[in-house]
């Protein structure tokens, strides 16, 4: 009887967790999901008029559009190399701030402050910058050197890679300093009496345990390396020049010409690689986290 | 050990610098932007017109050529504050339409995440984990992937030009939950637990263990959303289609068209909103994205 009591209890309290997740799941099914199974079928099809079947048809004509492979390949070079800047530049800035440096609270604030400016303002400063008679180029003459036309080089890319380190690294800074200060002392103190040194204390038990932090900051970077896409475009545009041209202007740029079908395959493309990458950190984290968390 | 400890002195010393430099270069866009509303708008066009003019190669004769970087205005004036503030009631417009899209936004968004991020948390199952999973990946994906989606539901429902198109998915939109769902996931069993054995209901110790413990996760998720969504430029631009219902953000964005002059002072208004949250929960921020309990985890 008080068994069954209990167990009656269990599920009611089951149930109420459960019910929590429902109005979320309705928003996420009426504003993303069903309308994402509609972008599947558009992808499939020749038209939104006649509405013939046509398989991977649009799939194979993206392959061989250059635009998308192009926006593609500088889209994955841009993540590939500003993702991972991002957090080591990050973690090596929260371990230096970590070792009590005098004005400590000025300089998180200092290093926060790019979350306050509106984003369109950056931007300005940002031509102001790297514009051919901007900035830069000026110091590069002071010195003798002559400048290049930035945002029309080879090195356009680094500019969003810059762009990107500068508006991201304070916070995901700030989320390594509080993970750092709950690394347990008593696990430090006793590596440090067997004669760790403080290279070996970082990498063998400080990371072990800043490993579910490593994947938030990544997961954190990765949306926003895609969200940088609103500068470079208030920066250069619609098409900008060379390896600026990034896979959300090809979908940009799509969507305005109204190629749904186009836009569709290239949606569900990126879709699939996220859910892959996503795999792939998840499994890991799970594989270096596991005897850390409990 | 004398010089172990010099050499550790001199080491602070060299980072001390290091990030100085680099504390300053993050700083220099802020203070510049803050710098130049002081401007007049003379002074400005002069300093920055030739990245206007760049576009008609024909039209540069009165400005220099140079785009200088200037941070002292030569004289101090709150003209362009006057023109933004007083003159042009259009800025002030815009501003609250920022206001009436990203409050509800923040607003709402947090009251789902509470709620979510509890059931995520709690009873964790095979189902749960998969749905989670989903949210990860809707949170990855780039403006420009879900806009066919929001685009076919606001056109369904008849929302676009409706604010309404933009706010309904920003509810919606998994960010919050998947932060908060980390912060409540750590917060030990044993809090529950107790409780429990106090004779609290589920809903009690959401409202009073959990949310509580999340206040400092709370705010400074609110504070992200916020800022995310304060600073939007696309959502509106294809949801919304009449203009005059664009926030501020958007219109500031198109601004070197126009009054480049006011450019900065404009910024400098919109910035007004995260200065103020900053003062108020740069603590919570700083303490990261983890819940505040007696023992951490």
């Amino acid at each position: 009887m008080n068994k069954r009591n209990d167990q009656c209890g269990r599920r009611g309290e089951r149930l109420f967790s459960n019910i929590c997740i429902i109005p979320s799941l309705l928003g996420v099914m009426a504003f993303f999901l069903v309308p994402f199974g509609i972008v599947i079928y558009y992808s499939m099809i020749n038209n939104p008029i006649s509405h013939n079947f046509v398989g991977l048809d649009n799939y194979t004509k993206l392959m061989h559009t250059t635009a998308f492979t192009k926006a593609v390949n500088h889209t994955a070079r841009f993540t590939l190399i500003a993702v991972p800047l991002a957090l080591i530049l990050s973690l090596w800035l929260a371990v230096i701030l970590e070792r009590n440096i005098k004005g400590k609270s000025v300089f998180r604030t200092f290093f926060l402050s790019p979350l306050m400016v509106p984003t369109a303002s950056i931007v300005l400063v940002w031509q102001v910058i790297f514009h051919n008679h901007g900035t830069i180029n000026q110091i590069i003459e002071a010195f003798g050197g002559s400048g290049i036309d930035w945002l029309k080089s080879a090195h356009c890319q680094v500019i969003i890679i810059f762009m990107f380190l500068w508006k991201n690294i304070g916070y995901n800074m700030i989320l390594f300093m509080s993970a750092l200060a709950s690394v347990p002392r008593d696990i430090l103190e006793v590596a440090e009496l067997e004669g760790a040194g403080k290279i070996y204390q970082f990498f063998h038990i400080k990371l072990r345990y800043l490993s579910p932090t490593i994947l938030f900051v990544l997961i954190l970077s990765l949306i926003n390396s895609f969200k940088i896409f609103r500068e470079v475009y208030l920066l250069t545009g619609e098409y900008p020049y060379g390896k600026m041209y990034m896979l959300q202007h090809f979908m940009n740029n799509t969507f305005e010409k109204l190629d749904y079908q186009k836009l569709s395959a290239a949606a569900v493309l990126f879709c699939l690689v996220m859910i892959v990458v996503i795999t792939v950190l998840l499994v890991t984290e799970n594989h270096f986290g596991k005897d850390v968390e409990n | 050990m004398m010089t172990h400890k010099q050499k550790q002195h001199n080491l602070d010393m060299v980072l001390t610098v290091l990030v100085c430099l680099a504390a300053v270069l993050f700083l220099m866009p802020t203070v510049l932007t803050i710098a130049n509303s002081f401007m007049t708008s003379t002074e400005i066009s002069a300093n920055y017109g030739a990245m206007f003019t760049n576009m008609t190669e024909d039209k540069k004769t009165f400005i220099s050529e140079n785009v200088n970087l200037k941070f002292i205005p030569d004289k101090v004036t709150f003209d362009q504050y006057k023109s933004v503030l007083l003159k042009s009631p259009d800025y002030l417009l815009k501003f609250w339409n920022s206001v009436i899209l990203t409050v509800p936004i923040t607003v709402f968004q947090l009251l789902v995440a509470i709620f979510t991020a509890y059931g995520f948390s709690r009873y964790p199952g095979k189902i749960k984990t998969i749905i989670f999973f989903v949210y990860i990946i809707l949170m990855i994906m780039p403006y420009q992937v879900t806009v066919v989606p929001n685009y076919l539901v606001a056109q369904k429902f008849g929302l676009l030009d409706s604010p309404l198109a933009v706010i309904l998915p920003g509810i919606f939109s998994p960010f919050s939950i998947f932060l908060l769902t980390k912060v409540m996931r750590r917060i030990p069993i044993s809090y529950v637990e107790a409780a429990k054995l106090d004779g609290a209901s589920e809903f009690q110790i959401l409202t009073q263990i959990y949310l509580p413990l999340c206040k400092g996760a709370i705010v400074s998720i609110g504070m992200l959303v916020f800022i995310d969504y304060w600073n939007m430029v696309e959502q509106p631009l294809i949801l919304i289609k009449d203009t005059a219902k664009h926030p501020l953000s958007v219109f500031l964005s198109q601004i070197n068209t126009g009054d480049v002059g006011l450019a900065f002072a404009v910024g400098v208004v919109y910035m007004v909103p995260t200065i103020l949250m900053f003062l108020y929960g740069e603590d919570y921020l700083l303490e990261g994205i983890t819940y505040s309990g007696g023992i951490k985890g």
